[in-house]
């Protein structure tokens, strides 16, 4: 497994002024992978990636490329190539010309220049727009000459920053999709920096989840979504209950002032914990045959399924189901053992979970604020 | 941004040393003993005294202030207007041939800009059997002429920043349009205004090669007025006239400076780090 | 109602469109009238043909004119580029310190170089005192050009340090990581940036240099004369209106072929602007 390491990135520490950006990072990153650095705005995954490129010097740690430590390589050195957030194409050359870029610095032939730029511009579903005028160009269309530009150098790995954050919905989607299949289709390293857990689920082999300057996790997108390590990672990723818990003995544990049957083991007897529900995972039952009772205090309808609000003894807990209940109406929850999740304690505990003050409103203020 | 190497210091000093060095020498010889032009000979401020002493440098002085006055307020005016109306305009041939036809003044060399209105004066003067037609007026208007694109230029790029429903909202709450002008439009274009008037009145002040064609001797501005002194030979005087302007510009500029990083601070305190 | 509303607005733009016929277009028509009549108002074109007794003039000032301008650039781009990398309050005291003799009078400012030149100057004495010299330096083609270097530099540091500043730092970083080393980013990604810049400072400096009168009076001394001071003579000494308005429309032509051939060389300003309207 260590062979196939292509970056490997040791105990890796910054600081701006008095801010400390990165606090001991390591990780490492396979040969041809999608990984994707995911969290939210501040948590240093930018920082991440432009120490990968280059373009900063960690004050402490190692980068290393291939069992080789790059520290101090400058970015034009480096076998790496970058999207930027804002695409950062030459204005002042055609499209044609933005793609030939690095391949005229290799002072490649004006014929095999020729050959890869129009293979680029196929790849990106560019074709016959050789010589268009950068400002000519949709957003959509600029994100593709940037990512073609990148890839045309032919990098071992490829990092992109929000490379989808400034198009809109749809746009956003096909990317995705066009970015995966390239990915697959030349078999190199992407290592993809988003604030959108969507995003980072939906494409993504592996998922770093950062917060803080700190990896919060690191798994598989399921893996990720179904036992996610803290309170941070439940919350963001997805929606979920997050329950001040205590874990009995193994396979049995209580919260809500009931208890459950579980899978999780290795705890201590009686030690406290945190208890992650998923809102898909619950199912309504009438009162009577239900393990918890509550009174449902809002309904929203979502399409697939109504989202609903339930007060259980003062918890506000958050609900999916396609059966319509109305509000104030007294229900009753029924829980499966696997669709409990049971989480050591952390600093993050107590900080999520609880839908009491929820609205969609209040989230999409958050995604805006974000997004600034 | 990073620390200047001592290479850049030097070659910024080296630059700074030839632009002023001619300038801190009229400085230093303001304050000469004798009259000579470079040689100095003992300290005094005979020179200052003489400045004001003299009726033709401060008449010359006048006109020059109610020149730059005038004429900057006239462009001022007309341009501001005449921006409103070219911001109105859609993008089209009448456009584009009235901002070139504006731009003129600004590419055109100084002293064709200056010939081809002496020109025009000379050719009305004779029509109309005016003797000696180059005086206050034909001054006045080939300042406005050359000031003109300089205030629009400072007014358009404000104008078109200017949200147009904010002058539609301002008369959908009732607002008749002239005074939604007034109300909404015109306080967010009044730095480009000011920025106009100062710069038309700068280069009033300054202006001497369009002048030196349209002026006759009835009306004689200070840069004129230098010009024939400079034809024989300088009073010490105008070195130091120099110097005081020297001292009014840096002032001026300082305080310009002082309020400017004020606002910028002001403006930083709002905005936060990104990732 | 909203009709007649944007048509007073475009209304506006009257009195400016009526004065600019007055005092731009009919001035301008005026210099080729005369350039095309005699002293009688007869069309004629003695005027026209005289032009070619002045053609070393004519390339003597064009000549000047480019030595000029070179030099500006060569000074002003290194320097302009300094200054936008240096700390944002050190920028805007150098901005400063550039402009302001752009505003002292620049017939006193002329005339000191004439202090400093001069056989007995103060750079000779200077130079007497290491014992090198005295060096013959003023009334040649080298004080002129100095004098215009002098004069119009400013024109050429700042037109080039406001597109350098607003050089997107991305730009560069994209390049780096296309494998390009500190040359290749000057000169497939400053350089290219700013050329508008360096296109608009070099019409600032030449047209000026070009047209220039007063500089070459003072500091070529009557050795050096100048397509503008054969213009001043008509006017102002030998009442040639005719002859002089021929000399001026040649000027007028000869600066906007040059200004258009600079323009061949790619003014992406308006491209830009277009880009930054839809940014």
């Amino acid at each position: 497994m260590k062979d196939n390491i292509i970056i490997d990135l040791k105990n890796i520490s910054i600081k701006f002024g008095d801010n400390q950006i990165l606090d001991n990072l390591s990780m490492y990153i396979r040969d041809k992978e999608f990984i994707t650095l995911l969290g939210p705005s501040g948590c240093g995954k930018t920082t991440t990636l432009r120490i990968i490129a280059g373009f900063l010097e960690p004050d402490s740690g190692e980068v290393i490329f291939e069992n080789k430590v790059i520290n101090g390589v400058p970015p034009y050195k480096r076998q790496v190539n970058t999207i930027f957030q804002r695409y950062a194409l030459f204005p002042y050359l055609n499209v044609y010309e933005n793609i030939a870029f690095g391949l005229r610095i290799k002072k490649m032939k004006e014929a095999e220049i020729k050959k890869t730029v129009t293979e680029m511009l196929e790849l990106v579903n560019l074709k016959g727009f050789e010589r268009r005028n950068i400002n000519s160009l949709s957003g959509g269309q600029q994100q593709r000459v940037a990512i073609a530009r990148a890839i045309a150098v032919k990098p071992r790995v490829l990092l992109l920053d929000e490379p989808l954050g400034a198009l809109d919905l749809k746009l956003r989607k096909d990317m995705q999709v066009e970015l995966k299949n390239i990915q697959k289709r030349l078999g190199i390293t992407f290592i993809y920096v988003t604030h959108d857990q969507e995003e980072a689920l939906s494409m993504s082999d592996t998922v770093v989840v950062m917060d803080g300057g700190v990896i919060q996790q690191i798994g598989t997108p399921q893996d990720i979504y179904n036992e996610p390590k803290n309170a941070f990672v439940a919350d963001f990723i997805g929606e979920s209950n997050i329950l001040d818990g205590k874990m009995l003995e193994d396979f049995k544990c209580s919260f809500s002032g009931a208890e459950f049957q579980c899978l999780d083991k290795g705890f201590g007897n009686g030690e406290s914990v945190d208890v992650v529900v998923r809102p898909e995972d619950v199912d309504i039952v009438p009162p009577e045959n239900g393990i918890l009772t509550g009174v449902v205090t809002s309904v929203t309808f979502k399409g697939v399924h109504f989202e609903i609000i339930v007060d259980i003894g003062g918890f506000k807990w958050m609900i999916q189901t396609t059966d319509y209940e109305p509000v104030g109406k007294k229900i009753g929850l029924y829980i499966e053992p696997d669709a409990i999740h049971i989480m050591k304690k952390s600093k993050y505990s107590g900080l999520y979970g609880d839908y009491s003050s929820f609205s969609d409103e209040l989230e999409h203020l958050s995604d805006i604020v974000e997004e600034e | 941004m990073t620390k200047m190497k001592p290479a850049s210091k030097i070659y910024i000093a080296l630059v700074l040393i030839f632009l002023y060095l001619p300038i801190f020498m009229l400085m230093i010889l303001s304050f000469n003993g004798s009259n000579s032009t470079s040689v100095m000979n003992g300290v005094s401020l005979k020179w200052y005294v003489e400045l004001f002493r003299s009726e033709a440098t401060m008449n010359a002085l006048y006109n020059t202030l109610v020149l730059a006055v005038t004429s900057s307020l006239t462009a001022t005016v007309i341009g501001t207007v005449a921006a409103v109306g070219i911001d109105k305009m859609k993008k089209g041939f009448a456009k584009t041939m009235i901002t070139t036809v504006t731009n003129i003044p600004m590419m055109n060399p100084e002293i064709v800009t200056g010939v081809s209105l002496m020109l025009l004066f000379v050719f009305i003067g004779s029509i109309l059997k005016i003797n000696g037609v180059l005086g206050f007026w034909t001054l006045f208007i080939a300042h406005v002429t050359f000031s003109l694109p300089y205030v629009i230029l400072n007014v358009l790029p404000k104008l078109s920043q200017v949200d147009p429903n904010l002058a539609q909202a301002a008369q959908d709450l009732g607002c008749p349009p002239v005074k939604a002008f007034f109300k909404v439009v015109f306080p967010s274009i009044l730095p480009g205004i000011f920025a106009g008037l100062i710069m038309a009145f700068t280069l009033s002040l300054d202006d001497f090669i369009i002048s030196y064609f349209v002026s006759g001797p009835k009306f004689q501005t200070l840069p004129i007025y230098i010009f024939s002194m400079t034809k024989k030979r300088v009073t010490p005087d105008m070195y130091a006239l120099f110097t005081l302007m020297f001292i009014a510009i840096l002032v001026l500029l300082i305080l310009v400076n002082v309020f400017q990083s004020k606002g910028e601070k002001k403006a930083k305190k709002g905005g936060a780090r990104n990732d | 109602m909203n009709k007649k509303n944007s048509l007073m607005q475009k209304l506006c733009a009257a009195p400016h469109i009526v004065w600019s016929v007055i005092f731009i277009v009919v001035p301008l028509a005026m210099v080729v009238y005369y350039a095309l009549t005699d002293n009688n108002g007869n069309f004629s074109t003695v005027n026209i043909e005289r032009l070619g007794d002045y053609t070393t003039t004519f390339l003597r000032s064009i000549w000047l004119g480019i030595i000029a301008t070179v030099i500006c650039l060569v000074i002003a781009y290194p320097l302009a580029y300094i200054i936008s990398q240096s700390k944002l309050r050190v920028q805007s005291t150098m901005v400063m310190l550039i402009m302001i003799p752009m505003w002292m009078n620049f017939l006193l400012r002329t005339y000191s170089w004439m202090a400093l030149l001069e056989d007995s100057g103060v750079i000779n004495t200077l130079l007497g005192y290491i014992g090198i010299g005295p060096f013959k330096m003023i009334n040649t083609q080298g004080a002129v050009v100095l004098g215009m270097v002098y004069n119009f530099l400013p024109f050429m540091v700042l037109p080039i340090y406001s597109v350098m500043v607003k050089l997107d730092k991305n730009l560069v970083e994209a390049a780096q990581d296309l494998g390009a080393n500190k040359i290749n980013v000057f000169s497939k990604v400053i350089f290219p940036s700013t050329l508008s810049g360096v296109v608009s400072g070099i019409t600032m400096v030449f047209v000026p240099s070009v047209s220039t009168f007063y500089i070459s009076q003072k500091l070529g001394g009557g050795n050096v004369v100048l397509i503008g001071d054969i213009i001043e003579m008509q006017f102002q000494v030998s009442n040639n209106f005719h002859f002089g308005a021929a000399l001026s429309l040649v000027l007028m032509i000869l600066i906007l072929i040059c200004m258009a051939v600079m323009n061949k060389f790619g003014d992406p300003e308006a491209d830009e602007a277009a880009g930054g309207v839809i940014l």
